[in-house]
């Protein structure tokens, strides 16, 4: 354990120097997007992998914080460098949270995640037309506080840390294990007298408040906001499950693995580094740039149908079976009688 | 009885008209998946986008060969049904039965369809918006009502009618296919208890495909139904995702006639909410019809679904 801790330390403060040591500002934005999408994943495994609750709806969340901070400093309440707005945008969205689970968690499953999807829709639309307060469909612009990225990518690192050590000893504790046995049988659990609507609201809180505060980094990141950006279905519900399937949902270290991925492939997509000689160049490059959300669902198509444990699960199945192996080898060759 | 309150009578009825018409074209979308969701247990999120597909298809057989989009119906259904049955036994029936931690895998599976197929049209079609421009689209039939001395004229759009009136009759048809043969049997039996169905010599894998079929079929109908008052674009399948789920939880999850009135309901709600409160929050009011069901109704208008 110990050991672990020092090596889970030594890279951490490993990740933590890199600001100082690169200066390319393409590759810190690269990072910076992984961990974000890491805060994303794993907020939303939280709810959908360790509890069992799938959300088709989490752009609410992430919407919620990011246009908190914005409406804070559009109405200058805060100063422009709001960092405290980042906790406030994740108690808002859970605040938004609480209300949405009241909500849907009157239903179980897929009608579930629907609702919250249905839900999240709503807040969209709310985002659109309301336009005193959030400007509408024409966005909210913000030009950013700081100008290096060194400052940014220390505060999101600072927060995945924070998430990452959260989540670990939330399903370290009680509640962890009153989650786990919610997602295997609701039913067993609700009758061994956990009140399941209570647990299954306090995973959604913490799932919210992380990815409010996400939401609420990403506007002060990017500096512009709209509700087609942020309360997206495609571009963030779908895509938090894909980053956290990809990895493998319901293990700690899944969502980091996926957010990885998903970024290269995004950038992959984006600008796909094609050599000069390729025929039909340009038109491969806007086929793969226009087509990248076409790509995402072929690979979530494959990911159910060939990996459904994703990428950590199915190395860690791996493991747990040649260590059975070899267990039983070893059984075999002692002398019969003694095992 | 003065003008203006003729007036007033006047808008209100024209709402309430179209707002029926509407309706009619929701239900035969929501009866598609009540049809999936009864047989399957699972929500097929890629629906909109199934009638997407079947749009483009009638748009292209009207755009290259002049086909009319009532007539396409006879190809386009059929070619729907041979696609769902595709989807049903390639990719979901594979994965209805895998071990996996996340408990909707096969769900999961419908959004990367949906999400395949609509990126697809958008690579192949471009993101502009199409429509077909039928001879008849904006033939409208009057009716006049004499009352308390003025005349209150209602206008029916001729399309909307012969839409409402094909989406009724395939109701009326997939309700005696359901009761009245033997496979409509066997697709109740499967969705009334797998496990005892299938001990009945019922060969539900077999059921599952027909389901899914009929599904794409009926929602392809619709989709072909909505060429000539609608305009087409790639995502066009999305809000009709959640439109066509909103009416199975207004029915009652699984509810047959539960889904027509949910459809019914779906469309006046929109026609009533967009004239009389915002335009702009139009296609929130399902939703929020939707929430104030599921907070107190939660086993749908009926009282009869699966809560």
């Amino acid at each position: 354990m110990a050991k672990n801790s020092l090596l889970a330390l030594g890279a951490l403060v490993g990740l933590a120097v890199v600001p100082l040591f690169v200066s390319n500002t393409y590759i810190l934005h690269m990072l910076v997007m992984v961990f974000l999408w890491a805060l994303l994943g794993q907020s939303w495994n939280l709810l959908g992998g360790f509890t069992g609750q799938v959300s088709y709806g989490h752009a609410a969340f992430f919407g919620v914080g990011a246009y908190t901070s914005a409406i804070m400093v559009k109405s200058g309440l805060s100063p422009a460098a709001a960092w405290w707005g980042l906790l406030l945008g994740g108690l808002v969205a859970a605040l938004v949270g609480a209300v949405l689970g009241w909500i849907c968690f009157r239903l179980r499953g897929p009608y579930f995640s629907l609702s919250i999807l249905a839900l999240s829709e709503v807040l969209r639309l709310i985002a659109v037309n309301w336009k005193q307060l959030t400007n509408g469909a024409e966005g909210i612009l913000y030009i950013p506080a700081f100008n290096s990225k060194a400052a940014y990518y220390w505060i999101i690192l600072a927060v995945v840390t924070v998430s990452f050590l959260t989540i670990r000893a939330v399903m370290r504790s009680k509640f962890g294990f009153y989650f786990l046995a919610i997602r295997e049988d609701q039913d067993c659990a609700e009758s061994l007298g956990i009140n399941t609507t209570k647990y299954k609201l306090y995973s959604l809180l913490i799932s919210a408040f992380f990815t409010g505060v996400a939401g609420s980094f990403y506007m002060n990141y990017m500096g512009f906001i709209d509700p087609g950006i942020v309360f997206s279905l495609s571009d963030i519900s779908i895509m938090m499950i894909l980053v956290t399937m990809l990895g493998g949902a319901a293990t700690m270290t899944g969502p980091a693995v996926g957010a990885v991925l998903y970024v290269l492939m995004s950038e992959l997509f984006r600008d796909p580094p094609l050599p000069m000689w390729i025929p039909f160049r340009e038109a491969i490059a806007h086929l793969l740039k226009s087509g990248h959300l076409f790509f995402f669902g072929i690979l979530i198509i494959v990911i159910i149908i060939y990996f459904p444990h994703g990428i950590v699960g199915t190395l860690h199945e791996k493991w747990v079976n040649r260590k059975l192996r070899l267990a039983g080898r070893a059984a075999a060759a002692a002398p019969k009688g003694v095992a | 009885m003065s003008p203006q309150v003729a007036g007033q009578i006047e808008l209100l009825g024209q709402v309430l008209i179209s707002g029926i018409l509407l309706g009619g074209l929701y239900a035969l979308i929501g009866l598609g998946m009540s049809l999936i969701m009864g047989v399957m247990k699972i929500i097929n999120l890629a629906h909109g986008e199934l009638m997407m597909v079947a749009m483009y298809g009638t748009y292209w057989m009207f755009t290259l060969a002049k086909v009319d989009p009532y007539v396409s119906l006879l190809v386009v259904c059929p070619a729907m049904f041979l696609l769902g049955v595709a989807i049903q036994k390639f990719l979901i029936t594979p994965v209805m039965n895998a071990d996996s931690v996340l408990p909707q895998n096969q769900v999961l599976l419908t959004v990367g369809i949906g999400l395949v197929l609509s990126n697809l049209a958008l690579l192949l079609f471009s993101a502009n918006y199409r429509s077909v421009p039928v001879s008849y689209a904006s033939k409208t039939i009057y009716w006049d009502v004499k009352m308390g001395g003025q005349t209150v004229s209602l206008s029916f759009s001729y399309p909307f009618l012969v839409a409402f009136a094909i989406a009724v009759s395939l109701g009326v048809a997939l309700f005696l296919f359901l009761g009245m043969t033997d496979t409509g049997r066997m697709i109740r039996a499967t969705a009334q208890d797998k496990r005892a169905a299938s001990l009945m010599g019922i060969n539900t894998k077999r059921i599952t495909y027909i389901t899914f079929g009929l599904g794409a079929a009926l929602v392809g109908a619709a989709g072909a139904l909505l060429d000539p008052v609608y305009y087409l674009y790639p995502q066009i399948g999305g809000p009709f995702t959640s439109k066509a789920f909103v009416i199975t939880v207004l029915g009652g999850l699984g509810n047959i006639p539960g889904a027509i009135l949910g459809g019914l309901v779906l469309g006046l709600a929109e026609s009533l909410g967009s004239v009389y409160i915002s335009l702009g929050y139009k296609d929130a009011f399902g939703f929020i019809i939707f929430v104030l069901v599921l907070i107190f109704l939660p086993r749908g208008l009926l009282g009869k679904g699966r809560a």
